[in-house]
């Protein structure tokens, strides 16, 4: 099976490196983060995602830019909200965004 | 006519960690089910029972609406906002994670379990200011009656959310029945039994049973047996 490839935003550091890490414990899954939305349009044209996790911090404007971006530049990619900034919903999030692309 | 999503007490996720046993109504951790992944704003119920002693280290969160309901013993709480707490039965704690924050809990006590109900919701303001709240309940009040303990209201009664939910506690007895109407019939309720059992909806629930209702205005809830359940009424629209 292939990996799944998850581009993940969100503005605490610290909540971030915990979202990644935990994604990455999954070896089905690679995970690459950042705090910055314009860093991540930047990450996200070098590299090929099948998902992106928006967390917290985003406001709400800039949130539809990235949407609207990551759509331009990849009708098919996988776009969700991540809630809870840890484990407990995580797996969900994930399984159900690649299920319905 | 009302439409129900009953979830049976044995139908629930099981995460067995020897310190932790959490039976999950909704997906959490690894426990995945594409049919059980929320109920409107309701997106975790978890009754945990966390051995004497132990607990869960820092830990972070965000965007969620986190409603902690202690049935037995005591959680100790510690945030990264500088709270430092501990919750017992007939107390509430709440917390909006929001922008995030960083917590950790634990038993309280060294020589017996804590068991204790984990109710997130999803908010309806994301990257709020992280908040917490603690309050003690009215003694008696649940007695034959629906104690509101959250509600979306600052001046209200319980603690309040960024959610439009409401949630009661209630101990019926035996036999003890009540209408319940809804804030707004575009919501859903969905009912907990803590222990005993109730009728309501033309079903029967039992300890640790829960049930979904959705498309009514209101509700009649019986006792047929002494019970202790928890009704929440929370928004459809996520």
């Amino acid at each position: 099976m292939e990996n799944t490839s998850i581009l993940v935003i969100g503005t605490h550091p610290e909540i971030l490196q915990t979202v990644l890490r935990l994604i990455n414990n999954n070896p089905l899954w690679k995970a690459t983060g950042t705090t910055s939305p314009e860093e991540a349009k930047d990450i996200f044209l070098k590299n090929s995602f099948d998902l992106v996790l928006i967390g917290a911090g985003i406001d709400k404007d800039t949130d539809e830019a990235l949407r609207t971006f990551f759509r331009q530049n990849n009708d098919k990619i996988a776009i969700a909200q991540h809630y809870g900034g840890g484990s407990g919903l995580l797996y969900t999030e994930i399984a159900q965004a690649i299920h319905q692309k | 006519m009302a439409q129900t999503i009953l979830h049976k007490a044995d139908s629930r996720g099981i995460t067995d960690l020897g310190w932790l046993k959490s039976y999950q109504t909704f997906c959490f951790g690894n426990y995945y089910n594409p049919d059980r992944i929320h109920f409107g704003a309701l997106r975790v119920l978890n009754d945990d029972i966390v051995d004497g002693g132990k607990g869960f280290g820092d830990h972070p969160h965000d965007n969620m609406e986190i409603i902690s309901i202690p049935l037995e013993g005591e959680l100790r709480h510690e945030d990264s906002m500088g709270n430092t707490a501990v919750i017992r039965p007939g107390e509430i704690q709440m917390m909006s994670a929001g922008t995030g924050i960083y917590h950790a809990e634990y038993n309280g006590n060294k020589d017996k379990p804590a068991k204790f109900l984990q109710i997130w919701l999803y908010p309806n303001q994301l990257n709020v200011e992280p908040r917490y709240d603690q309050i003690v309940l009215e003694k008696g009040k649940a007695l034959n009656n629906l104690q509101q303990i959250v509600s979306p209201n600052k001046e209200d009664q319980g603690v309040w959310v960024y959610q439009n939910a409401w949630f009661y506690l209630a101990n019926f007895e035996k036999g003890f029945a009540q209408n319940y109407s809804l804030h707004n019939e575009k919501n859903g309720v969905y009912i907990f039994v803590i222990k005993g059992s109730v009728e309501t909806a033309n079903t029967l629930l039992e300890e640790r049973d829960g049930l979904g209702i959705l498309e009514t205005d209101q509700l009649s809830i019986r006792a047929q047996n002494d019970a202790e359940f928890l009704l929440m009424e929370v928004s459809m629209t996520i």
